[in-house]
Order: C-alpha cells, then sequence, then structure tokens
C-alpha cells in the first residue's frame, strides 16, 4: 500500500471518529455515532497491518494478542449488569491508559540515545500521564465495586505525601529528559503509578464518576502524546479528540452536580478526616409495614417514585413499573423523579428504567420536578438517599454539600424503602430519615415493592 | 512546515474540534459519551501493533503485546459496552411508548 493511500485512509478514520463524537451528543443519532466509531477502530486496526514499511516479524503473535484481547474484552462488555457498568468503563480506561505507557517505554527503549528531546518529553508525558490513568482507574473501580471503602481516605499528613510524590515524578521527569536512562524512566513510571493511587484515594463517593471522566481525557491525552513519539497522525487526531471532549464532559458532569471541578482535583489537597458522623440507630425512626405504605399510596392523588442506586442492585426496576401501572390505573398521577446522577453516573438511572421499558415521559428531570413537590402527597424513595439528602443544602463542609439534591421534604410524606440504616454511598447520615412524616420500610428493594404491589391490590 | 509543527497544527486543530463536538449534551448521554469517547482512545491499539511490529528484541516484543492486549480490551469491551447502554435509549426521545428494549 502507498504512504499516500495509508494516510487518506487514516484521515477516513479521524473523520470517523468526529462524526461519531458528534453523535453521541443527540439521543437520536448516538447509537448510530457509536457504530460509526466502532467502524473507524476496525478499519485504522486492519489497516495498520498494511502500513508502508511494516515488518510483519511477529503477525501471529500480534493476531493472537488482538483475539485474546477479543476474548476477555467483549464477554466482559456484553455480560456486566448495567448496575456494574461504570467501574467497567474505569476499567476499560484503566487498561487504554497502560497499553499507552506500554507503547510509550517500547518506543523509548527502542530509540534509546537516538531520541530527539521533544521525543522524549512526549514519552516523559505519556508514560507518567498514562500510569496515573491506570492507578488512578484501578482505584475507582475498587471504590466502585465497594471491594475497598467508598470514603474518601485520608491519613494524616497525606497532602504532603501526595505533593512529595508528585515532586519526585516531576523531579525524576527531568531526569530522564536529561539522561536519557532506562532506570530513571521505570522510577518516574513507579512514582506515577502511586501518584494515581494517591490522588484518587481522597475522592469521595460522588465524585467517582467525575474523576473516571476525567481519566479518560487523561487517557486521551497520552494517546496524543504518543502518535507524536510514532509519528502517527490518527493517534494525534483521536487522542486529543478525547482528551478535549473529555474535558468538556468532566465540567459537564461536575456542573450537573454542582461540585468545583477545582475543588475535585485538588480535593487531594485540602482533604480533611471528616469526623465520621456517629451510628444513627439510637434516634427514634416511624417504620411501617408494607400495607401501611400501600394505603398511603392509594389514598393519593399525585405519588413522585425516586429510584436510586438501591433499586437497581435489588433489580427492582420490573416491580416498580408493576407498581406504577397500578396506581396510575387507580387514576392516580404517577412520575418519577430523576436525578441527574442517580445510581453511579450522570444518565445513568435512565438507562436502567430504559431497561425495564418505563415510559420515557413519566422519567422527570431534576429541575422540572422539584417545583412539583409541594402537590405531591406521596414521595417513595427506593434505594436513594444522598440524592435527597437535605444535608446537602443544609451542612457546608460535608461532602456532598452544594451538590443539587430532590427536594422531596417538600412533599406531604416520604416513604422510604431502605435496606438499613446504613448511610448511602457518599456516607453521611441522612436527617430526613428521622423526620416526622417520613415512613420506613426496611428489607430488599424488590420483596418489599412485591409486597406493596399486593397490598395494593387488595385494597 | 517541519514534520514536528505539522503534528502539532494537528494537536491543536483537534482540540477545538474536540471541544465544539461536545458542547451540547444533555445529562442523559454523558455517561453513554464517556463510554465512547473511552472505546476511541482505544486507538492505541494501532501504536501497540506499529510498536510491536518493530521490536528489536523480546523484552520489546513481551512489553508491545501486553500492551496489545490491554488496547484490544479498551477498544473492542467499550464500544460493545456503549452500544449496549445506547440500545435502551433507542426509539427516544418522545416515541418511547412500545419500544422494546430487549435486554439480555
Amino acid at each position: 500500500m502507498s504512504r499516500n493511500l495509508y494516510d487518506v485512509l487514516g484521515l477516513f478514520v479521524s473523520v470517523c471518529f468526529i462524526m461519531a463524537l458528534k453523535g453521541l451528543s443527540s439521543p437520536k443519532s448516538a447509537r448510530r455515532g457509536n457504530l460509526i466509531g466502532a467502524f473507524g477502530a476496525t478499519v485504522a486496526t486492519v489497516l495498520v497491518f498494511f502500513e508502508p514499511g511494516s515488518s510483519h516479524h511477529h503477525i501471529a503473535l500480534i493476531l493472537g494478542a488482538v483475539l485474546f484481547g477479543v476474548v476477555v474484552g467483549v464477554p466482559a462488555a456484553r455480560k456486566i449488569q448495567m448496575t456494574q457498568m461504570p467501574q467497567l468503563v474505569a476499567l476499560f480506561n484503566g487498561v487504554g491508559g497502560g497499553a499507552a505507557a506500554l507503547v510509550a517505554i517500547v518506543e523509548y527503549l527502542k530509540l534509546g540515545s537516538t531520541a530527539s528531546t521533544p521525543d522524549v518529553v512526549a514519552t516523559v508525558f505519556t508514560v507518567i500521564v498514562g500510569c496515573v490513568s491506570f492507578s488512578g482507574s484501578i482505584i475507582t473501580f475498587l471504590k466502585l465495586q465497594e471491594l475497598m471503602t467508598t470514603r474518601p481516605v485520608v491519613f494524616p499528613g497525606g497532602r504532603f505525601v501526595i505533593a512529595g510524590t508528585l515532586v519526585g515524578v516531576l523531579g525524576t521527569a527531568g531526569w530522564v529528559i536529561n539522561s536519557l536512562g532506562t532506570a530513571p524512566l521505570l522510577i518516574m513510571g513507579a512514582l506515577a503509578l502511586a501518584f494515581g493511587v494517591l490522588f484518587v484515594l481522597p475522592v469521595g463517593g460522588a465524585d467517582v464518576p467525575i474523576v473516571i471522566s476525567l481519566l479518560n481525557a487523561f487517557t486521551g491525552l497520552t494517546v496524543a502524546a504518543s502518535g507524536y513519539v510514532l509519528q502517527a497522525t490518527l493517534l494525534i487526531v483521536a487522542g486529543t479528540l478525547v482528551g478535549a471532549s473529555g474535558t468538556i464532559l468532566t465540567r459537564l458532569m461536575a456542573t450537573a452536580m454542582g461540585r468545583s471541578l477545582f475543588g475535585t482535583l485538588f480535593g487531594a489537597f485540602t482533604a480533611k478526616p471528616q469526623a465520621i458522623s456517629e451510628a444513627g440507630e439510637a434516634r427514634p425512626v416511624k417504620s411501617g409495614s408494607a400495607e401501611d405504605v400501600a394505603i398511603l399510596l392509594n389514598y393519593a392523588q399525585r405519588v413522585v417514585i425516586v429510584p436510586g442506586f438501591g433499586l437497581a442492585v435489588a433489580q427492582a426496576q420490573h416491580t416498580v413499573r408493576e407498581m406504577a401501572d397500578l396506581l396510575t390505573s387507580k387514576g392516580i398521577d404517577v412520575a418519577y423523579g430523576i436525578h441527574p446522577v442517580a445510581g453511579r453516573m450522570p444518565g445513568h438511572m435512565n438507562v436502567l428504567l430504559a431497561e425495564a421499558n418505563v415510559p420515557y415521559e413519566q422519567l422527570v428531570e431534576m429541575e422540572e420536578i422539584n417545583p412539583t413537590f409541594p402537590q405531591t402527597d406521596v414521595v417513595l424513595v427506593v434505594g436513594a438517599n444522598d440524592v435527597v439528602n437535605p444535608a446537602a443544602k443544609t451542612t457546608p463542609g460535608c461532602p456532598i454539600y452544594g451538590m443539587p439534591i430532590l427536594d422531596v421534604a417538600q412533599a406531604g410524606n416520604v416513604i422510604f424503602l431502605k435496606r438499613s440504616m446504613r448511610p448511602g454511598f457518599a456516607g453521611i447520615e441522612n436527617e430526613l430519615l428521622y423526620d416526622a412524616k417520613t415512613t420506613l420500610l426496611f428489607g430488599d428493594a424488590k420483596e418489599s415493592l412485591t409486597k406493596v404491589v399486593s397490598a395494593l391490590k387488595n385494597l | 512546515m517541519s514534520n514536528g509543527l505539522a503534528l502539532l497544527s494537528i494537536f491543536v486543530l483537534s482540540v477545538f474540534i474536540g471541544f465544539e463536538v461536545v458542547s451540547k449534551v444533555s445529562t442523559t448521554l454523558h455517561t453513554p459519551l464517556m463510554s465512547g469517547a473511552n472505546a476511541i482512545h482505544g486507538i492505541i491499539l494501532v501504536g501497540a501493533i506499529t510498536v510491536a511490529d518493530r521490536a528489536a528484541n523480546n523484552l520489546q516484543l513481551i512489553l508491545a503485546i501486553i500492551a496489545v492486549v490491554l488496547a484490544t480490551i479498551n477498544m473492542v469491551g467499550g464500544f460493545v459496552v456503549t452500544d449496549r447502554m445506547l440500545e435502551m435509549f433507542k426509539g427516544k426521545p418522545r416515541a418511547a411508548k412500545s419500544e422494546a428494549g430487549d435486554s439480555k
């Protein structure tokens, strides 16, 4: 294949990626956009085997590695439950960052002392950011999978350790650029890995999706930098697109959640160990039976359901729809109040409810539903906590302070379906649980809802 | 224009395109968009295959092959999981009455 043809096809793939991102920004064209992106990526992967000047020495090994990657990646993506999807995205992002760092290391080893200064700088950048993205993503994965605590991990003097590590990374980077040695590069990589861990550890619950988005943008930039080292235009374009759009997306997400991006990014440096709120079990709460809940619902005129991650975990989407249908058939006005970050990520809950065929027009976004709460008789909170926690408004300094919430306290009655008194993902006590108009129904969300449905049928 | 400068120009222009294409996106699509962008940076696979092809010794080859595996997982898995998410949005918005978002 001639160099020109190869480059033209590469340009075609770049255009595919731009179309893909453009498509993904609108609901109508999103799926098509993703397919265009996948098509472009496939073309690029086939194309690289025909790159002029390639040796084909290790073609069997390379094809085997690609096949192995497909065998691992596709079933993971196919089988994952929608509830666990954010951590899968984090994991995919992490391995991408790791791959970019490895590519830069190999190219560096090959160039040896012939590397030009711009190449070395780009390599250093790729290795640092790729390593941070890799280890940081692994930590976000562990947090979301709840394999480790979801609370911010802060230790005394933590910020000095983090700052020290960062200085170490930058210092070794200068060393690499000056001495062109292999050992400094590896030390720098190890320090960058440690920095990734330290950077993500102090990030708590609700901020984790923002960090995933940010690391995603980081990985994009590392891909662009490795494209510079390899003189591959396509990598530069694709990586930069992801880096730039990822940065915007991170900012949009932070705004939607009412978080300051700066605060999230530098939380590592400013976080202070916070007093763990005392166990709330000692205070009285009003718990009711499924029948009590059914009666409350039956005599309401307007019911708003606030779904949270607990609903998804219990796989109760279908039961909640059954209950909503039953209430609608009794002439009760039913709507779902969807918080932008209900679930684990912005838009996550819309995906989960769409999976259960909940009619799209019943899903009402936060800004639209909030003014209607004073006219709402009953709010049914199913497995949600942080998104209705008034502490976001009333308690400056708590991790979710400033996050916009669903104002359910304005409604006549609030019913919480909860498994236990355990606080939500952000780990903050919810005062609303102790309010006089709140009724709690303990148990698995799906079982509780099934009981409520049968009680409703008997009324 | 030197080669390095040409690459730099491409970089700068791509930054602006990247900003532009996603400037207006609803919160509903944040997750799929992030996931889709995540799949696109799996294109590092092309770089991984290139360095594997040129590997001069076994150490370089082994590292490059690991990079190929990781990049493939990123790219293929990323596109598949994004498609699964978007499968549930089909026909949206408004005309969602009898959509059967049949999931596996």
